[in-house]
């Protein structure tokens, strides 16, 4: 990937929380030294498990909190170095969906004024172009009109998501950053929350963040997915290199977790990761999934795998060959 | 359980879904019944009344309720049902003031130190702890020594001392609302701290704002009612229920004048019972999930 | 145990089970509300479950899954009643009481001794203010009657068994102190003290990361084994169910609409709605597949009716593809299908 093409360059980006207690000092890793590209149209997906940093960046990424240090450049502007007022006329160019479908909509506004929220804060001129707006927005994601005076507890978790991703779109982003959008919805809900997703994604020519735990939603919503663990980068790769041929010890432990639907499978070759998270308050030295690796030898202790290219495209942060 | 019905009757526009949600509390109603007929009242008494708060009646000392003194006359012979209206006037006049003023001022500190950031909290919440240390006592002496007693100094004294707790309430609601999604939400779409603070922050403690209107206008018509007594709030012969009640408080007036007191007392019951129960229409008005629960 | 047992002769034990179920249900039906504005959440649910044999009762939110659950153990929020049924549990002494007909001291005795529970949220479900060792011990004191120090030296053991290194000082230790899966440890570990002959799991690893979530299961499949109670689990993941489950019972707005062993529901469903679930999941391994190809993922149109407007018929006929008007005309009951499926579909032959 040349740079012209990166629409998206994230550059060491990391984030450190200061816990203070009485006579200590705590320093929690929520994201450490993360770097990656993503091109204009792209969907890129975010995969780990709690603790592993995606939700910080993908909040990060939107200056939603501030990066203790890294750089974020979006089509050439570099977001983390922005006045907080041209920040501001900025954010109409990225946008974020929640996970929660609950709370990510105000209980005290009609659905017509949490959509033409961003636009009055955008500065978008008359009441009745922004209705209109928000008119479209609710057609899009397949919403009646009279959503509109209505408010956020009339509708059900699925629809709700649908404002939600309404609510972002409405401002014309360039740049959606997906935060487990459906998962917390039903199953048969979830199916069709993703294939309205990629429609508009498509139709929109949208880059888009896609967050999540699960995935098998990942590899079907994403082209590219990043592995994450303990705030660092595991692996990136194609969503079908990675789960067809994965080269991080990390990324098939996570890939052997996932249940699948067939109770005949034979399960003597899955590998069960032994122990926890570890605490990002006191991350293993070194590479910090050697705690839990069944590979892991003395070397892994004293040095940070550097993030190296396999093959084309394909990138993993591991010193051993396994 | 957690499917919502969805029924599609045509959309009301959400204000008068609000008024409607007001208008469905039989309380609500009363209250305001009985606090705009009180209002008309004592706007409309001095017109056509030919007794003022401060005509004296030498042959009616001390008379029970009669004919021509409603509820009866007090110790110099002033007409108890014209003090009474007079006096509610003032006291509104004084307490609903007080209470806006404390109202504007808490809320806004509140919001500042809760959405505001760290170091706006600390500022703000610090400002809060001096407000509180103030002694009240000395406060008054200190400003009325500098502005002399009077309607507004009582004002100024009882919004100044009040508005500190409400900071405090809406700081911790803020606190917590400023983490929600959707507040989050309105920051990526760009909004700035006026913007969260008038969409989001208020709407979002108007259960608190209202709680602390009703208790703080009953109790600023006390406050005042105890700097009257400390020749510091509304000074004789402007009557005001506090000044009505205190005067009344030795035991022969007590014993044998009870509609000295016992009418202003009632008043000032039925004013604050008035404005709870408006107060709670206020907050359902404003909580659009409260309908036909 | 201050109750008469109630020893009601069973009846007739279905062909596909074990003759003995520890946990049979028949014809519930729970009610939330008064009895002027009551609905019905749950209706004509039965289902059995063998000592050592695991029922996975699967369904979306809204499905009654939960209350079911709950229902078993006599936990239902305070406006939720059965309104009918039985619920026929057979302890550990081999008695058979139904639990509809217990009052609260009967069920107090049973809930935590015979029957075992274990919830979603592990934080919650464990008290902030005990130690853990603290919390295996109490129940194990109620029931089993043991002094402190030997109920503690239990509850040390019962750490151990659920795979917590260091037991005996893990046992000191206040829930604050434990990851989330060492937790979920925990819980099942306070869960089985007692060695219940029922197991009851509301989305037990639903809360708990992937590599966790396998953990958990292949704990409670191998504390199966070991102790042989039976499992009621209650899950909305099919992935999990292939894992644990034996057998299977599919719920769809408050009713059984497909029940059949693990196998059956899984490879050859016969009810449009479980056909629909299974094919909503995007596959591991496929999916880049159907992207390729621009195949939108499979997905079931509408959403789940609401308690206070329960269509007449069959419940699921708003969003079936198949449905033809005779499907809204009365509520279809079970049959079983050629694969040995109990399907609550008309049609199950024809599509």
């Amino acid at each position: 990937m040349s740079e012209q093409t990166d629409f998206l360059s994230v550059r060491g980006l990391t984030k450190h929380y200061v816990q203070r207690g009485i006579g200590r000092r705590q320093t929690v890793h929520a994201l450490d030294d993360v770097s990656f590209t993503v091109a204009r149209g792209e969907t890129v997906g975010l995969v780990g498990e709690s603790g592993s940093g995606k939700t910080t960046i993908g909040r990060a990424i939107l200056r939603l909190i501030e990066p203790t240090a890294g750089q974020v450049l979006l089509d050439g502007t570099d977001v983390t170095a922005l006045s907080p007022r041209a920040l501001r006329r900025f954010r109409k160019r990225m946008q974020y969906v929640f996970q929660d479908p609950y709370a990510s909509l105000s209980p005290r506004m009609t659905i017509g004024e949490i959509l033409t929220e961003g636009l009055v804060l955008q500065g978008v001129r008359g009441r009745e172009k922004r209705r209109q707006m928000a008119l479209d927005a609710l057609a899009s994601v397949d919403l009646p009109a009279d959503a509109l005076d209505r408010y956020a507890f009339e509708f059900s978790g699925g629809q709700r998501q649908r404002i939600g991703i309404a609510r972002a779109l409405v401002l014309e982003p360039e740049l959606i950053v997906a935060d487990e959008p459906v998962s917390a919805l039903d199953v048969s809900v979830q199916a069709q929350t993703i294939n309205l997703l990629r429609s508009l994604q498509q139709r929109n020519n949208l880059t888009m963040l896609f967050i999540s735990h699960d995935l098998g939603v990942v590899e079907y919503v994403c082209d590219r997915i990043i592995v994450l663990f303990l705030g660092r980068i595991m692996e990136i790769a194609s969503s079908e290199t990675l789960l067809k041929a994965p080269r991080h010890p990390y990324t098939r432990a996570l890939i052997s977790a996932v249940p699948g639907l067939d109770p005949d499978a034979d399960r003597s070759g899955q590998q069960v990761l032994q122990g926890d998270i570890p605490n990002p308050a006191n991350p293993p030295s070194g590479c910090v999934f050697r705690t839990r690796c069944p590979h892991a030898i003395d070397r892994c202790a004293a040095e940070v795998p550097p993030l190296e290219e396999v093959e084309p495209g394909h990138f993993k942060a591991c010193i051993r060959d396994v | 359980m957690a499917t919502t019905p969805i029924s599609h009757p045509r959309a009301k526009s959400p204000a008068r879904r609000a008024l409607g949600r007001f208008g469905s509390k039989p309380g609500a109603m009363i209250g305001l019944a009985v606090f705009a007929s009180l209002l008309l009242l004592m706007l409309v008494h001095p017109l056509v009344s030919g007794i003022g708060p401060n005509t004296i009646d030498l042959r009616a000392i001390n008379q029970g309720p009669s004919a021509s003194h409603w509820l009866g006359t007090d110790g110099v012979g002033r007409d108890v049902f014209a003090r009474l209206l007079e006096g509610g006037r003032i006291s509104l006049l004084v307490a609903v003031t007080s209470s806006v003023a404390s109202l504007v001022i808490g809320f806004l500190i509140g919001a500042v130190a809760g959405l505001g950031g760290r170091i706006a909290d600390a500022i703000a919440m610090r400002s809060v702890d001096v407000a509180m240390t103030l002694p009240p006592v000395i406060l008054l002496l200190v400003l009325a020594s500098i502005t002399g007693p009077g309607i507004g100094p009582t004002i100024l004294v009882i919004s100044l001392l009040s508005w500190p707790v409400l900071s405090r309430l809406v700081r911790s609601r803020l606190l917590e609302l400023g983490q929600r999604d959707f507040v989050v939400a309105s920051r990526g779409m760009g909004a700035g701290l006026g913007h969260l603070i008038w969409r989001h922050a208020l709407p979002n403690s108007i259960d608190i704002l209202v709680v602390f209107a009703t208790l703080q206008v009953a109790s600023a018509i006390l406050l005042e009612a105890g700097l009257s007594f400390l020749g510091l709030g509304v000074p004789p012969p402007d009557a005001s229920w506090g000044n009505m009640l205190f005067a009344a408080r030795s035991t022969t007036v007590l014993t044998n004048y009870p509609w000295q007191w016992m009418f202003p007392g009632l008043a000032l019951v039925v004013v604050v019972l008035a404005i709870n129960f408006i107060g709670d229409g206020l907050r359902d008005a404003f909580d659009p999930r409260s309908e036909g629960a | 145990m201050p109750l008469s047992p109630m020893t009601e002769p069973m009846a007739a034990p279905p062909a596909d089970a074990a003759p003995e179920p520890t946990l049979r249900v028949d014809g519930l039906k729970v009610g939330f509300g008064g009895s002027q504005t009551r609905l019905i959440a749950v209706e004509d649910i039965s289902l059995h479950i063998s000592p050592g044999r695991t029922l996975a009762l699967v369904g979306e939110s809204g499905s009654g899954k939960s209350v079911t659950s709950l229902a078993v153990i006599r936990l239902l929020a305070a406006r939720g009643r059965i309104v009918s049924g039985r619920i026929a549990l057979r302890d550990k002494a081999g008695a058979v009481r139904d639990l509809v007909e217990l009052d609260e001291p009967a069920l107090e005795a049973v809930r935590g001794n015979d029957l075992g529970m274990i919830f979603q949220e592990p934080m919650t479900s464990l008290n902030p203010v005990l130690t853990v060792g603290e919390q295996i011990a109490e129940p194990i004191r109620i029931h089993m009657g043991l002094s402190r120090r030997a109920a503690m030296q239990r509850a040390i053991e019962m750490l151990d068994r659920v795979g917590i290194p260091g037991a005996a000082e893990r046992a000191r230790q206040y829930p604050h102190e434990f990851s989330g899966g060492m937790r979920q440890r925990v819980t099942i570990a306070i869960a089985l003290a007692c060695d219940p002959v029922l197991l009851l799991a509301d989305e037990p690893t639903t809360a708990l990361d992937v590599t966790v979530q396998m953990q958990i299961l292949n704990l409670l499949r191998s504390l199966q084994q070991q102790q042989g109670m039976a499992m009621l689990f209650v899950t909305h993941n099919f992935g999990v169910v292939a894992e644990i489950a034996h057998d299977v019972s599919v719920m769809y707005a408050g009713q059984i609409v497909e029940h059949g062993t693990v196998r059956q529901v899984l490879k050859t469903p016969r009810h449009p709605y479980t056909r629909g679930l299974l094919a909503c999941v995007p596959q591991l391994g496929t999916a880049s597949e159907h992207k390729k190809q621009a195949t939108p993922l499979f997905s079931i149109p509408g959403m789940v009716p609401s308690l206070r407007d329960m269509p007449r018929g069959c419940r699921f006929a708003a969003r079936c593809v198949h449905a033809e008007a005779r499907c809204r005309e009365a509520t279809p009951a079970l049959e079983t299908t050629d694969t040995g499926n109990i399907a609550r579909c008309i049609r199950w032959n024809e599509i």
